[in-house]
């Protein structure tokens, strides 16, 4: 702005002294416009910064949230991120009965931070279901508005469950329906009326987002699946599970390969699932990925999100599997609904990840523990990443509730999305 | 009431050889809507598709199915509320005419997108006889731009040697080259440029065979791979790979019929991915492969 100025008044006069005036009090008012608009950078990513450690300590001592420390020597690329161990659960910081949170939401948050509920799908209902628990048990205290009200009372929740375990994006996703669904309560709606409104919603939003949207993305995958063909997945996707067994209903003939990796070993738990429908399985560790994949026609993956750069995000070892199969010329084709597309731009692992308890990485052979003392070896450090990121270039295609689309059109979805709300 | 159909159609294509055969089958269909007696909305749109069905039995090309299933889109987009049947088939006729319109002019908007691509001096590989290319050849030929071109002679049916008689009356140095020596020509040629039967979710082409070849070679040797298709062909189909594509577009309509053994019949067109394309002229505008998944959502839905 002040160049076009200077450029137009050629003249030092006191109109260019004014122009001038102007348009710097302009670019000071929106540079602070764009510092209130710009997000800041969450705070479960920034742990080795002592300032935002301070403020989130603050934060949740005002919530009445115990705060969880961090276990064991964290690797210095990944400093950044929380590490916990699951020896050490936030409900033994915790005063039970609790006044301050729900029971329903303890329970979560323990079933999350010991891994009994685990998968993006499954963390998602078991958070809607609590939400709808503790909407039912709640009143509004007088001379409070249930919209206002309630909204503040699910932040430490969902504080607390933060801490338990990091938000998932469908999870984010999801509690930002509630929220927006909350505050458009009417004023003048009754109390019980507005409870039944909530709980419709919330069932409606798990019976169209994950239910149909699971039969949709079936219904156009089992269009890609041809007698002869030989799948494989990696670990446990529930909607990847879903869409082979009704193909076999349907009576396709193929075969499927697990492939699986420690320490998680989720690829069991889809093994035990497609054997008890009948089909053919193989079962292979990731490290034998390239010989098993010369037989493989088609690789069906499971995605916890969808970045808009068209990037995946899933469990770690996933963006291994594209690439070999890239290599290989086998097509590879992610499966997502649209509740799990989120607005955020990644384009490595290292920046916004989730850390899981190192202990976990120790494994007890013939009686023996290796690593077991690896706390007393100063120098070493154990990472057992949960999430990594596939860029769109290893991916041939995306079956959404939306249909099929390739990966870089993550954005018109989107956009698509937020034109129909 | 079929034979009626198909005979129109067939007669269509005689008259005017340069028409596409997309949009001589919008205008069978636009005939057909018109002479239609049907009694409500449905049975209008389903007798469409099912015209829309026996036209892709005569000529089994891509372009036809999803330009009659965009035809039938396009007449549907609007508000059908009209107490009135044939108030709502008049207003359905009138957007059938402004399609037919807006496609008949699709050719000469891609033509005048692309000739500004072919610089004076250009060598020019094309592949096979595509209306649209010679469009745009013949635009850039009446701005006075010099170029040569290398025509593949595409068996089996030696399409190739009509493209090059039809730019031989151009004034056009033309020279046909066989479909095994595109590797051989490629490193004289500056730019590829073919025409697409049809235009796929992913950004990928469906056209004759030997363009997936074409495709790959000129990736190798690091040359600009264009593709010139009107907006009719854009089709709701998503290869994963050769074989993926649907059989019914693979071979010829009367092969369809008349072979029950179809391992023994060599395809007719084959899928190129959008990888390997540069850059996609079309009546939209100029599009990335990426882009077309984003014309496609508009297009469609």
């Amino acid at each position: 702005g002040t160049s076009v100025v200077v450029y137009m008044v050629p003249q030092y006069s006191s109109i260019h002294i004014a122009a001038v005036v102007v348009s710097m009090f302009s670019t000071i008012i929106c540079g602070f416009l764009f510092l209130l608009v710009v997000k800041r950078l969450p705070e479960h990513v920034q742990v080795d910064d002592p300032a935002v450690v301070k403020r989130l300590a603050k934060k949740l001592e005002r919530q009445q949230i115990p705060l969880r420390s961090d276990y064991g020597y964290k690797v210095s690329l990944f400093s950044h991120l929380h590490q916990y161990s699951r020896k050490a659960p936030l409900t033994q910081l915790l005063s039970i009965p609790s006044t301050v949170i729900h029971p329903s939401i303890v329970r979560l948050g323990l079933q999350y931070s010991q891994g009994i509920v685990a998968g993006s799908n499954a963390r998602s209902v078991a958070l809607l279901h609590a939400f709808k628990q503790v909407i039912r048990d709640y009143t509004t205290p007088p001379n409070e508005e249930l919209s206002r009200d309630l909204v503040n009372k699910l932040k430490p929740y969902i504080s607390f469950l933060n801490q338990c375990r990091p938000l998932s994006a469908s999870m984010g996703n999801a509690i930002k329906y509630i929220k927006k669904e909350i505050s458009n309560i009417p004023s003048q709606c009754k109390e019980e009326e507005a409870k039944t409104k909530l709980l419709t919603c919330i069932d409606r939003y798990i019976e169209e987002k994950i239910v149909l949207a699971a039969k949709a993305i079936s219904k156009y995958a089992i269009e890609k699946i041809s007698d002869g063909d030989v799948i494989l997945v990696y670990g446990y996707s529930s909607l990847v599970n879903n869409i082979l067994c009704e193909a076999f209903e349907k009576s396709r003939k193929f075969r499927v390969i697990v492939v699986d990796s420690r320490p998680r070993l989720e690829g069991r738990e889809a093994l035990r699932r497609l054997v008890q429908r009948g089909i053919s399985c193989t079962y292979v560790l990731i490290s034998a990925l390239s010989y098993i994949l010369p037989e493989v026609s088609k690789v069906f993956l499971g995605a916890h999100a969808l970045l808009a750069n068209g990037y995946v995000m899933s469990r770690v070892g996933t963006s291994q599997i594209a690439l070999v199969a890239r290599t290989y010329n086998v097509p590879v084709l992610v499966c997502c609904e649209t509740y799990k597309f989120c607005e955020r731009v990644q384009t490595d692992s290292f920046v916004s990840n989730e850390l899981d308890d190192p202990d976990d990485l120790m494994v007890t052979r013939k009686g023996k523990t290796q690593l077991e003392n690896w706390q007393d070896v100063s120098s070493l450090g154990l990472l057992n990443l949960v999430y990594d990121v596939t860029p769109p270039d290893f991916v041939d295609l995306v079956i959404t509730d939306l249909g099929m689309i390739p990966c870089t059109s993550v954005p018109v979805v989107l956009r698509v999305k937020n034109l129909d709300q | 009431m079929e034979e009626c159909l198909v005979e129109y159609f067939r007669t269509q294509m005689r008259t005017d050889p340069d028409m596409a055969s997309a949009v001589a089958a919008i205008r069978t269909l636009l005939e057909f809507l018109r002479r239609d007696k049907g009694e409500t909305i449905l049975g209008l749109r389903e007798s469409l598709k099912w015209a829309t069905d026996c036209l892709t039995e005569v000529d089994s090309s891509v372009a036809v199915s999803s330009g009659g299933e965009l035809f039938l889109r396009f007449i549907s987009l609007t508000s059908l509320e009209h107490q009135d049947l044939s108030r709502c088939k008049k207003v359905m006729e009138e957007r059938g005419e402004l399609f037919l319109e807006k496609i008949s002019l699709s050719r000469t908007k891609v033509a005048k997108l692309c000739h500004t691509f072919i610089k004076d001096g250009a060598k020019i590989l094309t592949h096979s006889s595509s209306r649209v290319v010679l469009r745009v050849l013949e635009k850039a030929a009446a701005e006075k731009k010099r170029f040569t071109v290398y025509v593949t002679e595409s068996q089996p049916d030696t399409a190739g040697k009509q493209m090059a008689d039809a730019l031989r009356r151009l004034n056009v140095p033309v020279t046909v080259v066989l479909d095994a020596a595109v590797g051989y020509v490629l490193e004289k040629v500056d730019l590829v440029i073919v025409g697409a039967e049809g235009v796929v979710e992913s950004g990928g082409i469906i056209n004759k065979i030997g363009t997936y070849q074409m495709a790959v070679c000129s990736k190798a040797h690091n040359k600009p791979f264009y593709v010139v298709a009107e907006s009719f062909k854009f089709v709701r189909l998503y290869p994963l790979n050769q074989q993926d594509v649907p059989d019914r577009f693979k071979y010829k309509a009367d092969t369809l019929r008349t072979v029950s053994d179809l391992s023994d019949e060599h395809p007719m067109i084959d899928y190129t991915p959008p990888s390997l394309i540069t850059l996609l002229f079309t009546d939209l505008g100029v599009l990335t492969p990426s882009a077309v998944s984003d014309e496609l959502i508009k297009l469609y839905l």
